[in-house]
């Protein structure tokens, strides 16, 4: 027998389009969460506005996606039930997202992988036959353009900046990069979804995507690490160690007073 | 001259611009307190971020970032005001790390619940709000305009904190509770805000003939206490003062001063939280030089390939 960290994952419960919203939702959610902590610790205070800003479209992007989860799956539960009530393990976030921040090159690193990701596939998904989704991802794409712009930017200059801040960048690249083929991977739901017109297979954005980051790597005259992809599997819900404390910092209010009104 | 032509733009209620002549003084003295006013907003930014991580509910956390956001913007404009005086921002934030300039008192104490966020935003925004209404009026142009986008964004943060402890107030047991904890302790801090006594306070004559400053501190500090007791009272809440009374014969109400021997403490640095706020600034700033100095290397280097 396999281990279940490697088994083919269980059927989800949800609706598919539910599944599927939750997983973005989930994306967005986390990495919001990521980008907040610096709010009041940036290296400079335009740095404190701009990652509120990013952090405050994925937060957005984030309800709307969960929302709409909780409306398909018809249980009654709404984005606050589905944000603070789920465990860990019923989180399906990509790993990429729940890394700590780490320091300014991490965080600049992991931005250029997942807003670069992120805008293809919002772009895709604009077109969705899924009339919500389709309304979600056209708006969210024209925020996703400048958080592809700022961690495009930021690249350049730490990469072409110090001999310091290229080795810093390059080390964020190093932490980031074995999370990248996750971004990438198909399962059974994305491809009923791709092939229903509802969702994007997240393998088509592969090569695209290679060559965008390619790209401001090379002008930023640094390189794509050699690093062994991780073990992966945030959509079947496994999880780095990362994530169940934040959830922890996360949830604690919510759940300390069961079913009230903030 | 000079100094004439300044007086009279002043006696009449115009502004004086960055480039007209003005005294040393009011120079100093503008350069003294816009730039306290920029570091407490960057200050105040670490209490109510305390939050941010554990907001109980999305629609919360969102408003929670906007406004610590909104705050670093207040810095970044009034930053800019200062620097029309011939400062720059590096010197000012070198200024306060060194403890060479001040910041609000009020950002010293600790947000230990979530009500601390609706405490702040009610009563904090709101006496910040009493205070600087005036400077938007203030004799010097950059401030005074300045002012008036931050004013309107204040309110807002007054409103938001007012319908936090509007719901926690209306919520179950504990989360009154939760309420009316984070108003006891807050109260007496906001009260502080306005100052010292006219009689005690060392700036406020001359920063009131030069119309910088509009009205004493006692004055905006009852203004502060008739607006907020109407309030608690929609809230459903206590203000922690026995003493609080109608005065009809004054037209306001009565109220027990602050100890300002507390607000003495804090002000010198033996507040709960004075070292820490500075140790985390401190880090902010150590932590980010090898960003700046990246951000500034590369545009060197453009420069440099632009010219050849």
């Amino acid at each position: 027998m396999r281990s279940p960290f490697f088994a083919t994952p269980p059927a989800t419960t949800m609706p598919d389009a539910a599944a599927y919203a939750l997983r973005l939702g989930d994306d967005a959610l986390v990495l919001s969460h990521r980008l907040a902590e610096w709010v009041a610790h940036a290296p400079e205070l335009e740095e404190d506005v701009a990652l509120a800003n990013i952090s405050l479209d994925l937060l957005g992007q984030a309800r709307a996606l969960l929302a709409y989860a909780g409306a398909v799956e018809g249980a009654g539960r709404d984005e606050d039930a589905l944000a603070y009530l789920r465990d860990d393990r019923a989180f399906t976030n990509m790993q990429l997202v729940e890394l700590p921040r780490g320091d300014f090159g991490l965080t600049i690193a992991r931005q250029l992988l997942f807003s670069t990701y992120q805008r293809m596939l919002y772009a895709r998904l604009a077109a969705s036959s899924d009339e919500t989704l389709a309304g979600i991802a056209a708006k969210a794409e024209k925020e996703v353009a400048y958080h592809v712009d700022h961690a495009t930017q930021w690249t350049l200059r730490l990469g072409e900046g110090t001999a310091g801040s290229h080795a810093r960048m390059r080390a964020g690249l190093v932490a980031v990069w074995p999370y990248a083929d996750e971004l990438f991977e198909a399962d059974p739901l994305t491809d009923r979804l791709a092939a229903e017109g509802v969702g994007v297979d997240p393998s088509c954005l592969r090569g695209e995507w290679d060559a965008a980051v390619d790209g401001v790597l090379r002008e930023a005259t640094l390189e794509r690490p050699e690093v062994r992809p991780a073990a992966g599997g945030g959509r079947r819900g496994l999880h780095t160690e990362h994530l169940g404390h934040l959830l922890a910092e996360m949830q604690s209010l919510h759940r300390a007073h069961p079913g009230v009104t903030w | 001259m000079l100094q004439l032509e300044f007086d009279e733009r002043v006696a009449a209620d115009d502004r004086v611009e960055p480039r007209d002549w003005m005294p040393d003084a009011y120079r100093s003295t503008l350069i003294r307190q816009i730039a306290q006013h920029a570091h407490s907003e960057i200050i105040g930014m670490q209490p109510e971020g305390n939050w941010i991580t554990r907001a109980p509910s999305l629609k919360r956390k969102a408003i929670l970032i906007a406004k610590v956001q909104d705050e670093a913007g207040h810095g970044l404009y009034l930053y800019s005001a200062a620097e029309t005086l011939g400062v720059d921002r590096d010197e000012l934030v070198e200024l306060l790390l060194a403890g060479r300039q001040k910041y609000s008192s009020i950002f010293n104490y600790p947000t230990l619940t979530w009500a601390d966020i609706g405490a702040i935003g009610w009563l904090v925004d709101g006496a910040a709000i009493t205070n600087q209404v005036p400077l938007c009026r203030c004799s010097y142009g950059p401030y005074a305009r300045a002012m008036v986008r931050i004013c309107k964004e204040e309110s807002f943060h007054q409103r938001q904190g007012f319908e936090i402890l509007y719901t926690l107030g209306h919520g179950t047991p504990g989360q009154k509770a939760m309420a009316q904890d984070a108003v006891d302790r807050w109260w007496w801090p906001s009260l502080m805000m306005f100052g010292p006594p006219d009689a005690a306070s060392t700036h406020t004559g001359q920063s009131t003939a030069w119309k910088i400053k509009r009205f004493g501190n006692d004055e905006l500090r009852q203004r502060f206490v008739d607006m907020t007791v109407p309030q608690a009272d929609a809230l459903g809440l206590a203000l922690p003062d026995d003493g609080i009374a109608w005065n009809a014969e004054r037209g306001h109400y009565d109220f027990t001063e602050p100890d300002y021997a507390e607000l003495t403490a804090v002000i010198e640095g033996n507040g709960p939280c004075n070292a820490e706020r500075i140790a985390v600034r401190r880090a902010a700033h150590e932590d980010g030089a090898w960003v700046r100095e990246a951000a500034a290397a590369y545009a060197a280097k453009r420069a440099g390939r632009e010219a050849a």
